[in-house]
């Protein structure tokens, strides 16, 4: 599986770290309820289809970024940095 | 249906060349049972199996995307062992071994339970300490364990590599002789014949497409053969649970990883054990065909694809390697990949949901085969009594909810980490 990073260019899968789905919302600072961190921290949609993730190019540039594949297919599509701001549109 | 298989009844059909009946009826749902169980994987139809046999409930349907032994029952490296070190796991996981070691008499069917012994190999001191203190564990709770060191390493598993420069040198490894291995196809047969025998209706190529319900109650399945009702509605499948249980409304602490395995093409007997390697996560057995099963980790990112990644081909290939050089020349025949449910904490949920009148039982990780005769024995009683087994009330499904995560190997709340 190749993943395009915006710096690097497309490079294999392996120079990357998997870091879990970028379309969950982290609860506000200060959020004392605890089902809420419950349900960020341990529940997954788990789709099999459309995926937001992040990657890390551990073996690269070492940014984080948010990676568009589909989970039925490995199709992967576009990806940008991390830090260029929220996780989805 | 099904006669009962003897010497006799071999000795019978040979003599009158009288066909085999089939191993189980082909049932057609009817409209209403006790409990139905989504999926007819092991677990599965174990679970009908001691609903029948432990809770004389027969009105029981499992029900079965494709054809009885086509999922994960089918795609694991067949082991079978106790060695687990937290409270819970330890008295499950030998229910669960007991449970094997009298399986094909109980079902009358060979499931051939090979019981060759399994070592889990440490390469450093505190490893060793580790380890020992697992075996510790496991004997004050009356579970065989034996500590080797590495002069008896070298006399029983001579093949392994001890250079001196080797990366990882070998100190010692902990042996456990009931361990081994099971015929999995025969497992799914044989329960699925035990529990049709008992009066269960095993019914395949029938898909869940939803579930239905009466004032918040689970009461039974949508179908593509129709509705089916029941009192008690069970989900047990594996790879696609959050998938079905989304159809119930419920979001799961469950991520779909691949787990890829191996097979090489047979040779002479050799590997007499199941080996784990402890540096990485790599275990290896020979079947009896000859051919070395082998495995490691998951692939390490969500999937649903089924087809694994090179990369993890190449890391399995040199724990191999680095384990036993000498097959380093071993053609793979055979290689694949099956969807695993992977939890926070590396362990499965069983019991009760927050929908009531339906059970889960999935998120089995790396454990689900061997576990398969104690789930079926724990989930059956759940579903009989409305109420969770002792031997699993530490695998409940909320258990992270009230801080209670159940995590054996501690790696921490990461799926694709377990």
């Amino acid at each position: 599986m190749l993943i395009i990073c915006p710096n690097c260019g497309p490079r294999d899968y392996s120079e990357f770290r998997y870091g879990g789905d970028a379309a969950k919302r982290r609860p506000a600072h200060g959020e004392t309820d605890v089902k809420t961190w419950h349900d960020h921290v341990f529940l997954f949609d788990n789709p099999k289809g459309a995926h937001h993730e992040y990657w890390q190019h551990v073996l690269g540039c070492r940014q984080w970024l948010i990676l568009e594949r589909d989970t039925a297919t490995n199709h992967v599509g576009h990806s940008r940095l991390a830090s260029d701001g929220d996780a989805l549109p | 249906m099904t006669d009962r298989y003897s010497a006799l009844s071999l000795v019978r059909h040979a003599v009158t060349g009288a066909p085999w009946p089939p191993v189980w009826r082909k049932a057609k749902p009817r409209t209403g049972y006790d409990v139905v169980i989504v999926g007819g994987g092991g677990h599965g139809l174990a679970t009908a199996y001691y609903l029948a046999a432990n809770h004389g409930m027969n009105k029981v349907a499992v029900i079965e995307r494709g054809y009885i032994g086509s999922g994960n029952v089918g795609r694991n490296t067949t082991i079978v062992r106790s060695n687990y070190q937290l409270d819970g796991n330890t008295q499950f996981f030998e229910h669960s071994l007991k449970l094997w070691e009298g399986l094909s008499h109980a079902l009358n069917y060979n499931v051939m339970l090979s019981q060759r012994g399994q070592i889990v190999l440490a390469h450093g001191p505190s490893q060793l300490d580790v380890i020992a203190r697992k075996g510790n564990i496991m004997r004050l709770n009356g579970i065989d364990a034996e500590l080797l060191d590495r002069e008896e390493l070298m006399r029983v598993l001579p093949y392994l590599d001890y250079s001196p420069d080797v990366r990882f040198p070998i100190h010692g490894g902990l042996l456990q002789r009931r361990a081994g291995t099971a015929r999995h196809d025969a497992v799914a047969w044989g329960y699925a014949r035990a529990a049709d025998r008992l009066g269960v209706d095993i019914i395949e190529h029938c898909e869940v497409l939803g579930f239905t319900e009466l004032g918040g109650r689970i009461t039974g399945v949508r179908t593509n053969l129709g509705e089916i009702s029941a009192d008690r509605t069970a989900i047990s499948v594996a790879g696609h649970t959050s998938q079905v249980a989304a159809m119930a409304g419920l979001k799961l602490p469950i991520e779909s990883h691949l787990l890829q395995a191996f097979v090489t093409e047979p040779i002479k007997p050799f590997v007499d054990h199941v080996i784990s390697f402890g540096a990485e996560l790599f275990y290896i057995s020979q079947s009896d065909k000859g051919g070395l099963v082998f495995g490691g980790h998951i692939d390490g990112f969500n999937n649903y694809t089924q087809r694994g990644q090179f990369a993890k081909v190449r890391n399995v290939a040199e724990c191999a390697v680095a384990l036993i050089p000498s097959i380093s020349r071993l053609r793979v025949l055979r290689h694949w990949a099956g969807i695993q449910d992977m939890t926070p904490d590396g362990s499965p949920f069983i019991g009760r949901t927050p929908r009531e009148n339906l059970y889960l039982n999935g998120g089995w990780c790396y454990q689900g085969f061997k576990a398969t005769p104690a789930t079926g024995w724990c989930f059956a009683h759940t579903l009989a009594h409305g109420e969770e087994h002792p031997l699993i009330r530490h695998l409940s499904l909320d258990r992270f909810e009230r801080g209670n995560g159940y995590d054996e190997y501690g790696l921490g709340n990461w799926t694709y980490k377990q």
